[in-house]
């Protein structure tokens, strides 16, 4: 009895102490805590009085990291990104072929969850024969020619093009920075409350801002995300493909392809990806038991071929 | 015994629920623009046309949600239909524009300034370092758009359509 009362009383407070945390989880509500150690350490004489205030400004800079990452900076971050990319894949250019990629493209961002970005979603071939894509964040999407020849549909495309979207989505490219930059970056715009930063201050700004760039490119051309950051990028596309109309195991067949064509080891999208079986295996079982979609018309293949089919 | 501890846990329960409400409450009413250009449609989809723009830092009154879209007032009282990803309930403050950071009585905190931050000052400093880096792609991509018409009729003439009803 004694034992059964403790483990109620034990439940309750996981209950309660669960709800604090709820509660206590907003930096506005840190805020207070920190003030009064940080008055504690002044009084005490541990720390100086100009120290008090650094540490509580770097305080609230690291609470607010990622939602100060306003969709206009995100914006910022994203041209950069793609601009950096596109120093090392050249843009492919057939206006034709890349009108058609943004018609698919676009008209899938309008069905993700985020379908509204700074700057909007827009899409672009490299000329690479490398089997890979890139989504900056904001929605600059890069799509290797390599890779739309691993797509024998309009729904293999969308699919592609779907999964790059949920990077966007998911702000995967921003959750690449180290925090400790945006850190450093918040904590001079956190003294600053004027809009035009001192030369020094856009100087500090600019730094942060490079880190946060190669931060981003070098895992979209080098490392690669996580498995779980695929996984959640596949569920994405599913999601969006269906609410679209595309068929969401679409994304198998691509992925099959691909699996064929990649070189194990090889750069690119084998370098940054995880194993294409591991992914369909995942996909089969978030598309198990879906309705059929509507059956594609001819119509739907041959103005996929004749814009992407000689690409 | 067993009792107290439902009311306990049904009074738990209830403030949370409070809570989530209070909060989402809150959260609505007025929100400003978020993204450069808005659009505001007579329905809640983006196939649903277009009635109004609305620009970065603009003030929307909601009225309605459903799902993910609100139905929002603006100024001339007129009414739209507008993503919910294209607002926030932060309010941005466009520095030097019609409004000015001082005359909105919120702390700081709920303020967003526009261009504070990484902003065109940054890219431009980013590029006098990195001459070999070319923006203008990025900027010719960004200049590719497609209109609501435009979806409307590719998915169409493609038989693109979806069983569980429109793109929301």
């Amino acid at each position: 009895m004694k034992q059964s009362r403790f483990i109620r009383v034990s439940r309750g407070f996981i209950v309660l102490a669960g709800l604090a945390v709820l509660l206590v989880s907003s930096c506005e509500t840190m805020k207070p805590v920190m003030d009064v150690t940080t008055a504690m350490g002044v009084a005490t004489g541990t720390i100086t009085q100009g120290q008090a205030e650094s540490i509580k400004r770097t305080t609230t800079a690291v609470g607010k990291t990622l939602q100060d990452i306003t969709p206009e900076q995100e914006y910022y971050i994203g041209r950069t990104v793609a601009a950096t990319v596109l120093h090392q894949y050249r843009p492919y250019d057939n206006e034709g072929a890349n009108r058609y990629l943004n018609m698919v493209g676009q008209t899938l961002a309008q069905a993700s969850d985020k379908p509204e970005t700074f700057g909007g979603y827009h899409f672009l071939i490299v000329d690479s024969q490398e089997i890979n894509a890139f989504a900056a964040p904001g929605g600059l999407i890069l799509v290797t020619r390599g890779m739309l020849r691993c797509s024998k549909s309009e729904d293999a495309l969308a699919a592609v093009l779907a999964h790059e979207i949920g990077h966007v989505q998911g702000q995967h490219g921003i959750k690449a920075i180290k925090k400790s930059r945006l850190t450093s970056a918040l904590t001079i715009l956190a003294t600053e409350s004027v809009k035009n930063l001192g030369s020094q201050e856009l100087a500090q700004v600019t730094e942060a801002f490079e880190g946060s760039i190669s931060d981003i490119t070098s895992t979209l051309m080098n490392t690669g995300y996580s498995r779980e950051l695929e996984r959640e990028a596949d569920q994405s596309a599913v999601k969006i493909l269906r609410r679209v109309g595309y068929d969401p195991r679409a994304l198998i067949s691509m992925l099959t392809l691909m699996d064929q064509r990649l070189q194990r080891g090889g750069p690119g999208f084998a370098k940054t990806h995880p194993d294409p079986r591991d992914r369909i295996r995942d996909i089969e079982s978030m598309v198990k038991g879906l309705p059929a979609p509507v059956a594609a018309p001819p119509a739907r293949q041959v103005r996929f071929e004749r814009s992407i089919g000689a690409v | 015994m067993h009792m107290i501890r439902w009311k306990m846990n049904l009074l738990l329960v209830t403030g949370l629920i409070f809570l989530v409400v209070a909060t989402t409450w809150s959260g609505l009413r007025m929100m400003s623009v978020q993204v450069k250009n808005g659009q505001l449609r007579n329905a809640p989809s983006f196939l649903g046309a277009l009635v109004a723009q609305v620009a970065y830092g603009d003030q929307v009154e909601v009225l309605q949600q459903q799902e993910d879209w609100l139905e929002v007032k603006i100024s001339g009282n007129r009414k739209g239909w507008i993503h919910q990803s294209a607002v926030t309930a932060t309010r941005v403050v466009l520095s030097g524009g019609g409004q000015k950071a001082s005359s909105a009585a919120a702390s700081k905190e709920e303020l967003a300034l526009a261009g504070k931050g990484f902003n065109a000052d940054v890219e431009a400093k980013f590029k006098a370092g990195h001459r070999d880096i070319d923006f203008t792609w990025v900027n010719r991509m960004e200049a590719i758009r497609i209109s609501r018409q435009e979806m409307i009729s590719f998915l169409k003439s493609g038989g693109v359509q979806s069983k569980e009803g429109d793109l929301r």
